[in-house]
């Protein structure tokens, strides 16, 4: 290994240890008296320090080192972590960063000793020793006004007991009493032995005294009994932690970026191939053939799989720098805000991580320094001081969704429509006609800001036009929506370009298009007679009932303009409908042909075909043609499915969601003697009637030809009937005399059967709450449904009874 | 410019017209074509052009020339432009021609309308006027036509 490769090497390690103590520091900062995490952070500075020293980088290693030395009293409990502190460890961060580029593009450590921040952190070293009250030392460096004011008021809320502050021998004695304490891994006392550090006998006076019940660390007795010094004791410590640490490194290599690139690209040449050649292989009668290619099918897919997770990363990496983005930025303007983070897991491929890190980062700041209020206007407004931010990511419809919510004033329309009249963007008459939805969409324009005064993080109307341009790039849209006083949510929506992504294949007109999987819900086929009557029309809207749900319906061809847009040509050709999902609304799509789900490889449009919303992007299949993939949502939005005001959508969503947790559908009807009975609506099939004339007998069963098929059916009369009076159903049945059976048609064991009901009543949704036990065989429970005692039928149970003993179908005579 | 370019000529509708030779990536047979639906009607769909989307321009309706007769199938020019590469719909694929900037004069004043901007301006051949095509003005799409319906 060459020098050059050493040191690229200290610099992506150094990188990511910089990271790593960014965010330990800011939780370090809540949690002062964590010492794990302080150890953590100590073990980083110390590794960078070392190596620094190693390569030859004197002035990297002297700001290392004087952190270090910080941290050491930190560490040692002679300090406690406080805002003040925790801001000249940042910068420090900061400092060892600029050295590194400098490092990186120079090769030396840069001509900067920063002799400020040297001064800082060694008064901040020396304030706890010399004050009392060290949390609120008297810094090196003035900070500004504001951030006194906040150190202040932080440092006292995080550690009240600081006013009296124990001496700090004490402070190592009392360290273990906070019972947060893990044991060291390995042997402290060994390694201390080994190196002649402390007397064999020590040891054993210290391990006696932890038999005795003194929950100490062993390290630490040592230390209290005056039989070892506190630096060897720390040095022992690191070195054990260390050694844990490299062994976990070691199944771990780096590989360059370009190299998972090209494996992605060669992947999703073979994922064509191997459609290709299922194809082939499909339409063949080898089966030596069949077998190979079932088998590549089947390494092709795993291979990919496998492949895309080498290039998949959790948002969490970048979302993991926003606490002290977060954190600085509030500091700096003096608002207290708390940032939580939601769908931290959401993967997503690496270059679009890459891309969207400076977009969200914009975000972040904007919603920290414009979005939220001062701590007294927010408690002025009912708030409460301390803002929230929320980071959510989730997938939806193929692609990746990030919004960045805050809590805060919101956006003036008003303000924005006035501004924008004044820049001469719009004019005055337009202004008044657009939708505030709109309005905040020009904010997205090159050097239109709305902030009262520029401030170093924002407000200089570059940004959210450059957020918007980045996001646009690697295909992505971003949406804004705000409410005076209540906060603002920009909305991102990041395609999975790159990917491979299972989706239903269809057509329509002539040209295959591609669903992707994630947003499709069922998919209801309509057979010729149905198809006329079960599409019914509110005011000329089409609708479709699906289990007693109107579900708005919508034309492909119609919405495409397609050929002739009245869907399939004829009227009694059966209407297929793919039931998605958009927004968290549910529709359906008529298709002329559903043909397949497929793995598909996601290509982005051009420039110029991007702008058709309907579209996500296209691919090609296996015969070598290209499809269109379908974007759901955009598709619903052009129907005008989704309306653009979200709270609808979930307002009926949880309106669904409550109403689904308590109350079911039930299917009611008349049993035997006019019985109440019920059955759940979704243990069935479907509902028929079928004419007498439809039923046959093949052996000792009765069937009916359903749909191509042979139906068993099964009278449920006879079914819940005692064997002693099955005489008496046979004559019920022979005096009324019926043409039309109302049969419920269930699906059992994978295998249909049909119940012959008396009469169906209703569908009803009811949450069936007072229930008696049954009181015979084939009934599940009695309930009071709509007021009366209805009798709950356990269809499994009958269907297995009938299947044992299929003689009792005789009362189909 | 050079003295002396070359340009892949190729026809629509019986006339000559011809893309800097340069610009070209490579002259193809008819390929199925995808359509695209809600897009200008000036893209004919979409080709695979060997594992990567290729959009194609009907030049023919970009050039608001007269329809091509459904039964022939049009060749593809692909050329480079600055959004990847497009597919030039033709009907039928020329000679490389090499021509003198001597040659070469802009439309005449009584060209006008959108066409005016795609060509640049025509080469006088000996017995035809080669009309230089400016791809990436041709290429220039336009917004959809995807609005409410």
């Amino acid at each position: 290994m060459s020098d050059s490769d050493i040191v690229k090497e200290f610099l992506q390690e150094s990188y990511e240890n910089l990271d790593r103590l960014d965010r330990e520091l800011v939780g370090l900062e809540k949690n002062p008296r964590d010492a794990d995490a302080l150890a953590s952070v100590f073990r980083t500075i110390h590794t960078i320090k070392g190596t620094c020293g190693f390569l030859g980088f004197d002035k990297l290693e002297k700001v290392a080192h004087v952190g270090e030395n910080l941290l050491t009293r930190l560490r040692d409990g002679k300090l406690l972590l406080n805002p003040e502190i925790t801001t000249g460890l940042l910068s420090m961060v900061d400092a060892v960063r600029q050295m590194l580029k400098e490092i990186e593009s120079t090769g030396q450590d840069g001509d900067d000793t920063f002799p400020e921040l040297l001064q800082r952190l060694a008064g901040l070293r020396e304030s706890g020793a010399n004050e009392s009250s060290a949390a609120v030392a008297a810094p090196a460096v003035r900070p500004t006004p504001t951030e006194v004011a906040t150190a202040r008021k932080k440092g006292v809320d995080l550690d009240p007991s600081r006013g009296t502050a124990a001496p700090p021998s004490q402070a190592v004695e009392s360290r273990p009493k906070s019972g947060k304490f893990r044991p060291i891994r390995g042997k402290i006392g060994g390694l201390l032995v080994e190196r002649g550090l402390i007397k064999a006998e020590a040891l054993a006076l210290a391990l006696q005294e932890q038999e005795r019940g003194d929950r100490r660390r062993l390290g630490d007795i040592l230390v209290a009994l005056n039989l070892a010094k506190q630096e060897d004791v720390n040095t022992a410590v690191q070195v054990l932690e260390s050694k844990t640490r490299d062994s976990a490194a070691a199944d771990t290599i780096r590989v360059g970026v370009n190299l998972l690139d090209k494996l992605m690209t060669l992947v999703g040449e073979l994922v064509l191939a191997r459609n290709q050649l299922l194809q082939v292989s499909n339409a063949s009668r080898d089966s030596g053939l069949q077998t190979v290619s079932q088998r590549m099918n089947l390494i092709a897919t795993e291979l990919q799989e496998e492949v895309m997770k080498t290039r998949m990363q959790p948002i969490g990496k970048i979302w993991s720098q926003f606490p002290r983005t977060v954190r600085d930025v509030a500091f700096g303007c003096g608002k207290q805000v708390n940032i939580e983070m939601e769908g931290n897991e959401t993967e997503l491929d690496k270059t679009i991580i890459e891309a969207i890190k400076d977009p969200l980062t914009h975000l972040v700041r904007n919603s920290v320094d414009h979005g939220i209020e001062l701590p007294e206007d927010r408690v002025t407004a009912g708030k409460d001081s301390a803002g929230k931010l929320t980071l959510r990511a989730f997938h939806e419809g193929g692609q990746v969704i990030i919004e960045i919510s805050d809590d805060g004033v919101g956006l003036n329309a008003e303000r924005i429509r006035q501004k924008a009249i004044e820049r001469g963007v719009i004019t005055p008459e337009k202004a008044q006609k657009m939708a505030d939805s709109e309005i905040f969409n020009l904010i997205f324009l090159p050097g239109f800001s709305t902030a009262q005064k520029v401030s170093n993080v924002s407000g200089r109307g570059v940004g959210m036009d450059v957020v918007k341009t980045n996001v646009e790039k690697i295909g992505g849209t971003v949406d804004l929506q705000s409410t005076l006083g209540k906060g603002t949510t920009v909305r991102l929506k990041i395609p999975l370009t790159l990917a491979i992504i299972p989706a239903l294949i269809v057509t329509c007109g002539g040209d295959r298009y591609a669903i992707p999987q994630i947003s499709l819900l069922e998919l209801v086929r309509l057979e010729d007679t149905e198809a006329a009557t079960n599409i019914e029309f509110v005011h000329g809207a089409p609708v479709h009932r699906l289990r007693s749900r109107l579900l708005p319906v919508i034309y492909l061809r119609r919405e495409l303009r397609i050929g002739n847009s009245d869907g399939p040509k004829n009227e009694d050709d059966a209407i297929n409908i793919v039931v998605l999902q958009a927004d968290g609304r549910q529709f359906g799509l008529v298709l002329d042909a559903i043909n397949d789900t497929e793995e598909i490889v996601v290509k982005p449009l051009r420039k110029q075909l991007k702008s058709i919303k309907t579209f996500a992007g296209a691919s090609i299949m296996g015969d070598g043609k290209v499809a269109l993939i379908l974007d759901v949502v955009g598709l619903a939005q052009r129907a005008s499915v989704v309306s653009e005001i979200k709270e609808h959508a979930e307002a009926a969503r949880a309106e669904m969601a409550a109403s689904a947790a308590k109350k079911r559908s039930y299917l009611l009807f008349s049993g035997p003697d006019g019985a109440h009975m019920a059955v759940p609506l979704d243990t069935l099939a479907r509902l028929e009637e079928l004419p007498v004339s439809q039923v046959e007998k093949t052996g000792a069963r009765w069937v009916a030809q359903y749909r191509g098929q042979i139906l068993p059916l099964i009278n449920l009369a006879y079914a819940l009937q005692e064997r002693r009076t099955r005489r008496r159903s046979n004559e019920f049945q022979a005096a009324a005399k019926v043409e039309r059976y109302q049969v419920l048609v269930c699906n059992h064991e994978g295998h249909r059967a049909g119940l012959v009901v008396e009469r169906i009543v209703d569908i009803v949704e009811d949450s069936a709450e007072v229930q008696y036990p049954a009181s015979r065989a084939g009934v599940l429970y009695s309930a009071v449904i709509q007021g009366r005692v209805t009798e709950m039928i356990d269809v499994p149970a009958i269907l297995q009874t009938a299947h044992l003993e299929p003689e009792h179908a005789e009362v189909f005579h | 410019m050079a003295e002396r370019s070359q340009f892949c000529t190729f026809y629509l509708d019986k006339l000559l017209f011809g893309v800097e030779l340069k610009g070209v990536q490579e002259v193809i047979r008819a390929l199925e074509m995808t359509q695209v639906p809600l897009a200008p009607e000036m893209v004919g769909g979409l080709i695979n052009l060997r594992g990567q989307i290729v959009t194609a321009v009907d030049l023919r309706r970009r050039l608001e020339l007269e329809a091509r007769a459904p039964e022939t199938q049009p060749m593809n020019v692909v050329v480079r432009s600055e959004d990847g590469a497009v597919s030039l719909l033709v009907d039928e694929i020329g000679d490389v021609i090499e021509v003198e900037e001597a040659t070469f004069e802009l439309p005449p004043e009584t060209l006008r309308g959108k066409v005016r901007a795609m060509i640049l301006g025509v080469h006088k051949l000996e017995n035809n006027l080669l009309h230089v095509l400016d791809t990436e003005e041709a290429c220039q799409m336009g917004e959809a036509t995807g609005e409410a319906a």
